[in-house]
């Protein structure tokens, strides 16, 4: 079916003829734009180009700060940049972008030689969100101590908005702790495998290691198992795991936000 | 009286939750939470701060205990920057929706947003991109403006671009479109005095020319920044809206004509990148308000555009 001029002639395109070359180099300048008074528009258009590009640049490095000091500015503005082309932004809200990013450097070529490079990201990526998550009043200290000790198993715990966990092969948190202090940190092993919890218990974030058999246990709270479930779980892979120790570091760092009983109304 | 009737008319009495700080005849600064402890510090009124509205749509945490302590004791500017009002396609509901949270959250003393586009389809390209000035184009951007007005509730104030290409297809000039935009959607205008110099250098126009066609009785806010200097395909001078240092004599200049034509219109000092001092960026605001103070009481109080 032929479109109806008239209505199509109310649906200005514009866009569509001047978005695909933003972040495409190999498309010729926009055939709708111009200089004044017969001046080219070529340079005119790059600054919009360059305006989108950098900005995008400069978004991903200050989500991304860590990975920007590990491989240098040069190496990250190169790697943005493709993965800017590839994946730009789809929301407003810049703080939302860079969720693809660490896929993005795991399978980078040239990041091959920093295979703990993805989860300095993810932990970045981490961080981000907890900081903008919403305010809530984590769970006190003293919640548990409430509950008959008979009914403890059934102890069910909502995650606080900012809680986040993460397994890492290799010493993430370590290497991204590392880089977000402005002083030299000393030789770390990257090979010793870390679990991480973050949390934004008030104004600050705060990533910290979880011990062996602590992201097993976390990750099944956090799913809503209860904690006579969570706590076999944990103790199946690590048998000497210390439950009350692992429940009042995760509640002081601000993992939960309440507690109810599996069964109660 | 409607709320369309007065350019950025803020809540009425009724409706208020949060103290109303007065923004007449002030000058402001961008707020950078950088500078927030400064600030704090700084006990003499500092007039008001205008913020990016993308910045304070998360759900939570340190923007918004920030933006709520700087509420608390000065007015508040809500410019938005992402509403790709001046693109063809329909409003992103959510973000339009996210907008109206933040204007009844914090009350804001003025709203703003950008005759420009961000978004084509699905992606953001996080500029301000320009338009042909066309009747297509305008019965969309006016469309847009409605939907906005009538989601916040008040009337916005619509800035005026910066431009580095024009589009042979435009069939009126910037000034005669943003006129037809004020009178068909009641909204008032922020004028970037740095954006027409920047836009007036580029396309090699006047800038007192663009003025004095300007509808500076519906101006309720002025923008003044810095610029950076490069060059067009023919070597010639090419400004671009940097936002990343002091505002320019010339503009200055600009500046002091249009506050002896409209009044003490409240003026924000823009600076976005390469963030100075709190003590130099409120300088700026200074020398704003020492323009303002000596052309104070042209418009009266109960014409101002920040009742
Ligand atoms: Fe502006």
């Amino acid at each position: 079916m032929q479109p109806d001029p008239v209505v199509h002639a109310l649906v200005p395109d514009y866009p569509a003829r001047f978005a695909p070359a933003l972040t495409d180099p190999a498309r010729a300048t926009p055939d709708n734009v111009a200089g004044p008074r017969g001046k080219a528009a070529v340079k005119r258009y790059n600054v919009y180009r360059n305006n989108v590009t950098v900005s995008l640049i400069n978004a991903l490095a200050s989500i991304y700060p860590a990975v920007q000091r590990i491989t240098g500015a040069e190496f990250f503005r190169a790697m943005a940049r493709f993965h800017i082309r590839k994946t730009p932004p789809t929301s407003p809200l810049l703080f939302e972008y860079g969720r693809d990013f660490p896929a993005f450097i795991a399978a980078y070529e040239y990041a091959q030689a920093m295979p703990w490079l993805a989860d300095v990201a993810r932990i970045e990526r981490a961080w981000l969100d907890a900081y903008h998550a919403a305010d809530t009043e984590p769970l006190g200290n003293g919640a548990l101590a409430e509950v008959p000790p008979e009914r403890l198993a059934d102890v069910v715990f909502s995650p606080h908005p900012a809680a986040r966990t993460m397994r890492s092969p290799f010493a993430a948190a370590t290497i991204f702790a590392a880089n977000r202090r402005e002083e030299p940190s000393g030789a770390i092993d990257a090979s010793v495998a870390e679990d991480v919890l973050i949390t934004r218990p008030d104004h600050d974030v705060a990533v910290r290691h979880l011990p062996p058999g602590g992201a097993i246990f976390l990750a099944a709270l956090m799913e809503a198992q209860p904690l006579g479930i969570a706590a076999a779980a944990a103790i199946e892979q690590v048998p000497d795991f210390d439950i009350g120790a692992a429940i009042a570091a995760m509640t002081e760092a601000g993992a939960f936000a309440t507690l109810y009983l599996k069964g109660a109304s | 009286m409607n709320a369309n009737a007065h350019p950025a008319a803020a809540p009425t009495a009724e409706a208020r939750r949060l103290p109303v700080h007065p923004v007449a005849g002030q000058a402001g600064t961008s707020f950078k939470h950088e500078h927030l402890a400064a600030i704090l510090a700084d006990g003499k009124p500092k007039g008001f701060f205008e913020v990016h509205a993308e910045n304070y749509m998360g759900a939570g945490g340190p923007p918004h205990r920030a933006l709520e302590t700087i509420r608390r004791d000065n007015p508040v500017s809500l410019h938005g920057v992402c509403m790709s009002i001046g693109g063809p396609q329909p409003l992103e509901k959510t973000h339009l929706a996210r907008f109206t949270r933040l204007v009844e959250r914090y009350e804001p003393a003025l709203v703003s947003e950008h005759l420009a586009w961000s978004t084509h389809e699905t992606t953001f390209f996080n500029d301000l991109l320009p338009l042909p000035y066309t009747e297509a184009s305008l019965t969309r951007v006016c469309d847009h403006i409605d939907e906005v007005q009538q989601a916040i509730g008040r009337a916005i104030l619509l800035e005026n671009p910066s431009t580095y290409v024009l589009f042979p297809e435009s069939t009126m000039s910037e000034t005669d479109f943003i006129r037809a935009i004020a009178r068909r959607t009641g909204c008032g205008l922020l004028l970037d005095a740095n954006n027409v110099f920047v836009s007036a250098t580029n396309h090699g126009f006047s800038a007192l020319d663009y003025l004095a066609d300007f509808p500076l009785a519906r101006v309720g806010e002025i923008h003044l920044a810095g610029h950076a200097e490069q060059e067009d395909d023919e070597g010639e001078l090419l400004l671009i809206d940097s936002h990343d240092g002091p505002v320019a004599d010339a503009v200055w200049k600009l500046y002091e004509i249009v506050i002896g034509r409209c009044g003490a219109v409240p003026t924000l000092i823009e600076w976005d990148s390469n963030i100075p001092e709190w003590a130099a960026l409120k300088g700026e605001a200074a020398a704003a308000q020492a323009i303002l103070d000596r052309y104070a009481g042209r418009r009266s109080s109960d014409e101002s555009h920040a009742a």
